[in-house]
């Protein structure tokens, strides 16, 4: 690349050092390179002099970017200053005062303490949360369900992987807003409190949503918490212990069982260790309803239910593809050698299918969490309902949707900062 | 194992004992008929050349061999087990047959030293260190031990090519099957995995190789299989399967490739 944009230039006349310069240090695309290339090669075309700056890719490089930069900020300004013109004949004054303001509307749900006496930005914060609620459980559960049906349509077992398929192809083809229509629409016909389903003692499914029981606070599930948290550090660090000791001996120790073992076994011995406290909180109709236990409203379940379901479709796909993407060489190779099916996708199938399926899975959860603002539609009250609440009750249209837009564009930055770092985790090196 | 096989091998060049037998072999893909009543049978330090027109069902019978191919008639013995569906018998042969094939294979995401050490680790149960001392010594033994942390991709097809036989020989095994190991490979780089192969038959390997190399054939072959059309044709010993072959089919299959 750079051999052939010498002669190009020392043709030229020697005194374009500048543009030399340019041509060194520049990474033009290749195509044009080799576009050079050709020009300068034998003695076809002969460098006549020539030498008008238009033809520098140097300077046309500069001077496309100068365009582009002059086109974008003359834009800017002229929107900036209309905006401003209007809002001015309007009388609408522009501002963030409205974020102390009483609210002075209810809202639905709340993960923390919230009334109409609080303040605007409150509100809109209670919104993030709400947001935050369904994004985080619907893309684990998304999660699991995707990669569970991606490998059961890569089975050989026709019944599961037909299965898969039909699920696929409904889930992915019917729009996103009819999902979540529809599950809003099962929910509501669930039954009244009275007649609930009860799919185990002491859960209710019912059209107010779902209610389980949860255990009553204890002091002692605090260490139980904590042997938790050791169990999943002891658990790490027995996989590399493991990983060593077989590089050492060459024995092979079933590190998942004993994982398990130590995640599981840690915060039962403590909860036994402090006697074993367990009492239920059992929700129980009282009037029209049920009190106590872990409630779900209904929009919460349809919303989460119904982006779950659309996006678990595509990041079966996704997996599919990823696992599909490895050449069916590979595994014969790896079975030729004598290994098992188990350390098959472990060593030889899995690393080589994660760099297909880690990008455009994070799109995915970005598209997921974008997708929960139509939580709107069924009176969810996420950020897109509060934020409306709020645009409407103030009038400060830009600012409620400039809010709005941040905080989507930050939580969808925060996603992919963290898929990018999880997948340079992967990323598998070929040279 | 395989240093005290020449000895042996100069003493009485074949033993008695059958490793490969093919009974009655058939095979379909659908309904093409793949293989049509194979019967081949390969001695202890036997080098078999198998040879044919494509799509004559070569690479399908060595394939059955390991199991790569799953054959629906007749019997194939390995070793003395028999290839049923029984997942068990499946890997212990495949852990004493090595393969070598067209594309390599080698795992893309792997160092040459790491493609060599995980088989002998995670079926052998062998210590990191001592894997890696067999992976080197047979990286020697194919004369690249200076690409041992090299990615595959970073070498030429004929260093690839010798990785991927290292690669099967530190699983050390019985029986070698190469599925044509030189047709990918560019003009150049043929004779040096060639040479690598002469010199594992002048070790005794018990081989079994599809190739198109007549040239290697002559050199090492003690037996030549010529296939057809899903048949065994003729099963000759080489001075007089290049010389004077029963089959006219065998006849004209060597005209073509031998003329130019």
């Amino acid at each position: 690349m750079i051999s052939a944009a010498v002669p190009l230039s020392c043709a030229g006349g020697g005194d374009f050092s500048l543009i030399h310069f340019f041509l060194l240090s520049d990474n033009m695309a290749s195509s044009e390179d080799s576009a050079t290339e050709k020009l300068t090669a034998p003695d076809r075309v002969t460098p006549k002099g020539d030498t008008s700056i238009f033809n520098s890719m140097a300077f046309r490089g500069i001077a496309y970017q100068v365009l582009l930069a002059a086109f974008v900020i003359l834009g800017g300004l002229y929107l900036y200053i209309n905006v401003n013109a209007n809002l001015e004949r309007q009388g609408i004054a522009t501002g963030w005062s409205f974020f102390n303001e009483n609210a002075g509307f209810d809202i639905g749900e709340s993960p923390i303490e919230y009334d109409s006496e609080d303040s605007y930005g409150f509100a809109l914060w209670v919104g993030v949360l709400n947001t935050l609620r369904v994004a985080f459980v619907g893309i684990i559960l998304a999660t699991i369900l995707g990669v569970f049906m991606g490998i059961a349509r890569t089975s050989r077992n026709w019944l599961l992987s037909k299965v898969a398929n039909v699920y696929v192809e409904i889930c992915r083809n019917v729009p996103v807003v009819l999902h979540v229509l529809f599950w809003a629409t099962v929910v509501r016909f669930l039954p009244h409190p009275k007649q609930a389903i009860t799919p185990f003692d002491g859960a209710f499914l019912m059209n107010r949503g779902i209610v389980f029981p949860i255990p009553n606070e204890h002091p002692a599930y605090i260490w139980v918490g904590v042997a938790f948290v050791l169990g999943v550090i002891g658990a790490i660090f027995l996989g590399r212990w493991a990983q060593r000791w077989r590089e050492m001996t060459g024995q092979y120790i079933p590190t998942f069982l004993w994982g398990c073992v130590i995640v599981i076994g840690l915060p039962l011995a403590a909860w036994l260790v402090q006697g074993a406290p367990l009492t239920w909180n059992v929700p129980a109709l009282r009037g029209f309803n049920f009190q106590g236990g872990m409630a779900l409203s209904p929009e919460y379940a349809a919303l989460v239910v119904g982006v779950t379901v659309y996006t678990a479709a595509f990041i079966a796909e996704i997996v599919r593809a990823g696992i599909q993407s490895v050449p069916h060489g590979q595994i014969e190779a790896a079975r030729a050698l004598g290994l098992r099916p188990r350390f098959i996708m472990h060593y030889v199938t899995m690393p080589q299918a994660l760099r297909v399926i880690v990008p455009p899975t994070a799109s995915q959860y970005l598209s997921l969490t974008k997708n929960s603002s139509l939580g709107v539609l069924i009176g969810y009250p996420d950020l897109v309902n509060i934020g409306n609440t709020t645009l409407n009750q103030t009038g400060q249209a830009v600012e409620a949707i400039a809010i709005m837009m941040i905080v989507y564009l930050s939580i969808s930055l925060a996603i992919s900062t963290f898929m990018n770092l999880y997948n340079r985790l992967v990323a598998i090196k070929e040279r | 194992m395989n240093e005290q096989q020449p000895a042996d091998a100069a003493a009485d060049p074949l033993g008695d004992e059958t490793v490969i037998q093919l009974i009655d072999v058939n095979k379909w893909y659908g309904n093409f008929q793949a293989l049509r009543d194979v019967n081949v049978s390969v001695k202890r330090g036997e080098r078999v050349v198998v040879c044919g027109p494509s799509g004559s069902g070569k690479s399908t019978m060595i394939r059955c061999i390991n199991r790569l191919e799953a054959h629906q008639k007749g019997q194939i013995i390995v070793d003395g087990i028999e290839l049923t569906d029984n997942l068990k018998n499946i890997e212990a042969i495949r852990s004493e047959v090595g393969m070598v094939f067209q594309s390599f294979n080698l795992f893309p995401h792997m160092q040459v030293i790491d493609n060599l050490t995980l088989a002998p680790m995670l079926v052998r149960k062998m210590p990191k260190a001592d894997a890696e001392a067999i992976a080197m010594k047979y990286l020697e033994r194919v004369q690249i031990p200076e690409q041992a942390y090299k990615y595959p991709g970073q070498l030429s097809g004929g260093q690839q090519q010798r990785v991927a036989i290292a690669r099967s020989l530190c699983m050390q095994p019985r029986i070698m099957l190469f599925d044509e190991p030189t047709s990918a490979l560019d003009p150049e780089m043929i004779k040096e995995v060639l040479d690598v192969m002469v010199e594992l038959a002048d070790e005794g390997m018990t081989m079994m190789v599809v190739t198109h190399e007549m040239g290697f054939a002559k050199t090492v072959a003690d037996t030549m299989i010529f296939m057809d059309d899903a048949e065994i044709v003729e099963i000759a010993k080489p001075d007089v399967f290049f010389t004077n072959p029963e089959s006219e089919r065998t006849q004209l299959f060597l005209n073509q490739i031998l003329t130019h």
